[in-house]
């Protein structure tokens, strides 16, 4: 549930970062809290983002949800096929569901590995 | 700490897997396998409900006519027996204590069914005019609250007739909408009412309370062919806003009067004097100051309740509900607004996290169901 190459925050957001870009998405366990996504509302490119700051909104038919950067960094990449297909975030979280992707420059040093979110989860249920 | 109530079907709820949530102090399915899925099956195949949640009375003796007509706004005298109407409830000052429904059996004998949230104001509320009609000297009724002996399932969507009919004693091809009657279901005792609030044609279903598990497991047996699965209250709240039915707490509440949610179809001017009427005639004759309306986003973006609307940078009024609407592909809202912007294509703005975004009041309901 939790793909081990990835790095987690506490507030359900996942980062992959290879050399200097990192992908951002929303987990497993969040997408499946939410249920039916239906919108998304994300930043354009070139935004900087700050660590901990809400970056856009995943909504729900039920819920309305910030979603929070695992970085500091600059949004080089959006993922346009969610604004017409935003159910891809429920189908495939950490693939064709990814939020952004950033040209990294500080990753939040509270981020969690695949074990300790899984703990966290765990806790949290 | 407030302990949630739990329907007689809790623990099915759970061996289903459905998600659940409080809603007015019970805890509720939410959903089972998604909303989306849910409110689609309802729309093209059918949908069970648990609403044993919504509260009961019985109201009885000779002064229950009276008395119901002097406390709602619709006209119970035109009822004969085994008929439903849909009506409100009042204060003095046009505001809605609740909407329900009534069920007359006999000229003595009639059922409420209330809203889960305002059972116990509703209770309190018909107690208190009680008591007023007994300290004027007047004959009054028996009330009795049965909301805790009675199980209420809710069986909804285009294939409901079939399948309710596999385990009913009686056809149901003559019960006609807002109309009851007794049969057994599945072997026991039931009041089957040709009603809803999904949008679609379908029943609810009384039973005693001891009851709801079997006829529950008995319809799900039987709508299995047919496509029936369980359906949540996520899916319950999408199904009644496509149809713009109103849903208290958001179309309605004790400082918004029938004739601003556009239901004065439910006052009746005619049958003589009932709380609320002056409030509400006099409203009538100066004209209502705001309206509820539909209305669909032209930009990107999701309404949702408490969200602002603007005209030229003035609120102009606020959303009561809004989502996106699964049959019809839209992000759509129901809103109160000012009456002098409340015309059909009127462009205005919802204020979402601070931004205008555009869209334009459209034609309510949403959706209407082919016949």
């Amino acid at each position: 549930m939790y793909p081990e190459n990835l790095r987690y925050t506490k507030e359900h957001e996942w980062i992959l970062v290879e050399g200097k870009t990192g992908k951002v998405g929303i987990t497993e366990y969040a997408q499946h809290a939410l249920g039916d996504v239906v919108f998304v509302e994300l930043p354009e490119v070139g935004t900087k983002l700050k660590i901990g700051e809400s970056f856009g909104v995943v909504e729900s038919v039920k819920a309305v949800s910030d979603v929070y950067s695992p970085c500091t960094g600059i949004v080089t990449a959006v993922n346009e096929t969610l604004l017409d297909t935003p159910e891809l975030i429920n189908q495939d979280p950490y693939g064709e569901g990814w939020l952004i992707e950033v040209e990294v420059e500080e990753l939040d040093s509270e981020l969690l590995n695949s074990d300790e979110y899984e703990d966290f989860v765990a806790e949290e249920e | 700490m407030e302990i949630l109530k739990r329907t007689p079907l809790y623990s099915k709820h759970l061996e289903l897997g459905a998600k659940m949530v409080e809603f007015g102090g019970w805890e509720m399915p939410v959903q089972y396998t998604g909303i989306i899925e849910e409110h689609q099956a309802v729309r093209r195949t059918a949908g069970l409900f648990d609403v044993c949640h919504m509260g009961e009375f019985e109201v009885m003796g000779a002064a229950a006519l009276p008395f119901l007509q002097s406390v709602l706004t619709n006209d119970v005298a035109k009822m004969g027996a085994g008929q439903i109407i849909y009506t409100l409830m009042c204060y003095p000052h046009g505001g809605v204590v609740d909407d329900l429904l009534v069920y007359k059996q006999d000229e003595e004998k009639y059922m409420l069914v209330v809203n889960a949230g305002n059972k116990d104001k509703d209770w309190q509320w018909l107690q208190e005019q009680q008591r007023k009609w007994a300290d004027n000297g007047k004959d009054t009724p028996t009330l009795e609250d049965i909301s805790a002996d009675i199980g209420l399932l809710a069986l909804q969507g285009p294939e409901a007739e079939a399948i309710l009919s596999k385990i009913c004693s009686v056809s149901l091809k003559d019960l006609r909408y807002y109309r009851f009657f007794f049969a057994e279901i599945a072997g026991v005792n039931a009041l089957i009412s040709r009603t809803g609030y999904t949008g679609e044609d379908g029943f609810e279903l009384y039973v005693v309370a001891d009851n709801t598990a079997l006829v529950w497991d008995a319809l799900l047996d039987a709508g299995k062919e047919k496509g029936l699965v369980p359906a949540g209250l996520g899916a319950r709240d999408t199904l009644r806003f496509e149809a713009c039915l109103p849903l208290y707490g958001h179309e309605l509440n004790e400082t918004i009067t029938p004739l601003e949610a556009g239901l004065g179809y439910f006052v009746a001017w005619e049958k003589g004097d009932f709380i609320g009427k002056e409030a509400l005639l006099a409203q009538k004759q100066k004209g209502v100051p705001r309206k509820l309306v539909g209305l669909v986003m032209v930009e990107r973006g999701i309404p949702r309740a408490g969200y602002l609307l603007e005209k030229d940078g003035v609120v102009i009024g606020e959303i009561t509900s809004g989502s996106f609407a699964p049959t019809l592909g839209q992000n759509l809202g129901l809103a109160y607004v000012v009456s002098s912007e409340a015309g059909l294509d009127n462009e205005i703005a919802v204020m979402i996290r601070g931004k205008a975004v555009k869209a334009q009041i459209c034609n309510k309901p949403f959706y209407r169901r082919g016949r």
